[in-house]
């Protein structure tokens, strides 16, 4: 029987790396997530695997390039100003169309912020980031057990679809101690002989990784074949949780940490009578628009509930399409809402728009 | 003017073949294409050392009989097009970044010969971060480092390693070594690294330079079986095209200025004790 731990969200996520087969972690310190570093380099080498401190997250993130170009299931992981500099690294893993896993315990920003959490890097994570036409798979964790549990699902997306996948946590579930229990994991038999470059042997032709597509047709035959893949992972992997819709006449829409503290508002506000659920979207690329646009039909208010200044909003309002209104509350650096705090603001926010 | 007006009037040319013609399989075969080069036309400009250094590389590879453990990384650069040409697995890297691209490949597959294949921009300038603890942390591949002193590819700007008072499209008066500093000596600067095995700086520029840098590469290959650190081949490369300049003056400026700041020759060699297995 798989027993409880009682871990850190980044050690969770560390030992189920582990667990998941990963080959290789390529990692550079930085608050708050060098736990990860730091666990992986008491425990890779025991299991045989690479763990290695780069010069930079430059450098950790053109590592994993080369080792999943070689076929091998590698990652990284670090925190916002990190993942920063590893954009033009990620551009070009996506423009090659390698697997891996990248791990993003979100700081608040802009600059070099502070080291507690926020959700400001929403719109790095899901419009792109780096230069380019290409999208990750999001994944967006709200509990010590989602921290270990996505280290599996990321990789066996990230392997199906030739995509790196992004898991983007945050500082507080990346800190904090929850039980977590490490769930039996079968890897799904992928191919990787038709492109990695392990050595060629005279049998096959050479395989090579490049993004480079220098003549226009060739260039746009390749953004079309990408735009195919994403289409394709918008129509099948679109992830989220739902807590007292049915019958819901307002809702939250929460990801992440904030997704945890909006339990809590709404457990609260519906003792007081409002008939609130909650939308946690799972994926944040791909974003539930279609379910949010069904829920539309129903609510009479939404209130996004973000640690920033109002990201995830845009995309709530673009499934949504002006049907009910769609409201913003947001704290920022490092800041946390309380529960009440966004209970007071959604019984505002009902008086204002006369949807009571 | 049509292509047509170029074509020379008068009868078909008559083939006059010396009296000891011999039939093609009569032949002596002296000089082959190594089997590792693709078969396709190169997008290089006539006399640039890059389709040299190319052929060497491969040659070596085919001499060995490690093409099926050989992984190159190409850079960004003019010869960002590497994979088109050698017949190996390649992965080609992001400016600067060959490197830790290759440290990703050689660490996981610490038996296959990896090798990068860098500019003087992509490695001295914006890759010198990662070529640098590379070379500290003794990865054991093969730095072929092409240094011509320009930037080719986008089209002769200034490099770490142009020469002092050298004209580039950037430096329009000449390298002023007291607003940009004075060319970088990669090789002298990595050698003293303890990770660093063995660092060698050469030419194409003649047969006997073109010997020495096949020489060079054997070694540096043959060296990655030791695993004892990195190996650089600097090789000091021409490029009539943004030195404006024959190919022929381009190979004399090799001669006469470069090699006033880039001395040929070994910099640091394996102590005999390291070698005694071969």
């Amino acid at each position: 029987m798989t027993e409880f731990k009682l871990m850190k969200g980044n050690e969770a996520m560390a030992e189920a790396a582990i667990l998941a087969g990963c080959d290789a972690y390529f990692g550079y310190p930085i608050t708050p997530q060098s736990e990860v570093l730091e666990y992986l380099a008491r425990e890779m080498p025991k299991h045989n695997r690479i763990v290695m401190q780069a010069e930079s997250e430059v450098a950790s993130i053109n590592m994993v390039y080369g080792a999943a170009g070689a076929g091998f299931r590698t990652m990284t992981s670090s925190s916002s100003p990190g993942i920063s500099l590893m954009q033009e690294g990620i551009s070009y893993i996506a423009g090659a169309e390698l697997p891996c896993l990248i791990v993003n315990v979100n700081r608040a920003g802009p600059g070099l912020g502070t080291i507690q959490p926020g959700q400001g890097d929403y719109f790095q994570s899901t419009k792109g980031g780096g230069h380019g036409d290409y999208r990750m798979i999001v994944l967006a964790p709200a509990s010590v057990q989602e921290m270990a549990d996505f280290v599996y699902l990321g990789f066996d997306l990230a392997e199906k679809y030739r995509n790196p996948v992004l898991m983007l946590s945050d500082g507080a579930i990346g800190q904090m101690m929850e039980k977590v229990k490490f769930k039996p994991y079968t890897r799904p038999e992928v191919d990787k002989s038709g492109w990695a470059t392990t050595g060629k042997p005279k049998t096959r032709k050479r395989n090579y990784i490049t993004s480079l597509h220098i003549l226009p047709e060739k260039m746009e035959e390749h953004n079309r074949h990408l735009e195919e893949k994403f289409k394709m992972i918008r129509e099948n992997e679109v992830r989220f949780e739902e807590y007292n819709t049915e019958g819901a006449e307002y809702l939250f829409v929460a990801y992440g940490l904030s997704a945890r503290i909006c339990q809590k508002a709404m457990d609260m506000a519906r003792q007081k009578g409002i008939k609130v659920g909650l939308l946690r979207p799972v994926t944040l690329y791909p974003y539930p628009y279609q379910r949010l646009n069904e829920l539309a039909a129903q609510v009479k208010l939404m209130l996004s509930v973000e640690l920033n200044s109002g990201q995830m909003v845009e995309d709530v309002r673009l499934a949504v399409n002006g049907k009910v209104p769609v409201e913003f509350y947001g704290r920022m650096g490092g800041m946390m809402p309380t529960p009440e705090e966004i209970v007071h603001h959604l019984e505002t926010l009902i008086q204002y728009h006369h949807v009571n | 003017m049509s292509i047509d007006q170029h074509v020379l009037p008068g009868p078909e040319p008559v083939l006059n073949l010396p009296a000891c013609h011999k039939e093609e399989d009569e032949y002596e075969m002296v000089y082959h294409k190594p089997a590792t080069m693709v078969d396709t036309a190169m997008h290089y400009c006539p006399g640039c050392a890059h389709s040299l250094v190319h052929k060497l590389i491969m040659e070596v590879v085919e001499e060995m009989d490690i093409q099926e453990k050989t992984v190159g990384v190409a850079p960004v650069g003019c010869s960002v097009f590497a994979y088109d040409y050698m017949d190996i697995d390649m992965q080609e890297a992001a400016h600067g970044r060959a490197c830790a691209v290759a440290t990703g490949i050689k660490r996981l597959m610490p038996d296959k010969y990896v090798f990068t294949y860098q500019g003087d921009g992509d490695l001295a300038a914006i890759g010198i971060a990662e070529t640098l603890h590379a070379v500290n942390r003794g990865e054991n591949i093969l730095i072929v480092f092409m240094n011509n002193a320009v930037y080719g590819m986008t089209s002769g700007q200034m490099a770490p390693t142009t020469l002092p008072g050298m004209h580039t499209t950037t430096s329009p008066d000449g390298r002023d070594v007291g607003y940009y500093g004075a060319p970088i000596k990669v090789s002298e600067l990595l050698a003293v690294l303890p990770g660093s095995f063995y660092v060698t700086r050469q030419s194409v520029n003649n047969p006997n330079a073109v010997r020495r840098t096949k020489k060079a590469l054997q070694n540096a290959l043959k060296y990655q079986q030791l695993h004892k650190g990195t190996c650089l081949v600097e090789i000091i490369g021409n490029c009539p095209s943004n030195w404006k300049m024959t190919p022929v003056e381009a190979a004399k400026f090799i001669d006469e200025e470069m090699v006033k700041t880039f001395p040929l020759g070994d910099i640091k060699v394996p102590n005999a004790e390291d070698l005694k297995i071969f």
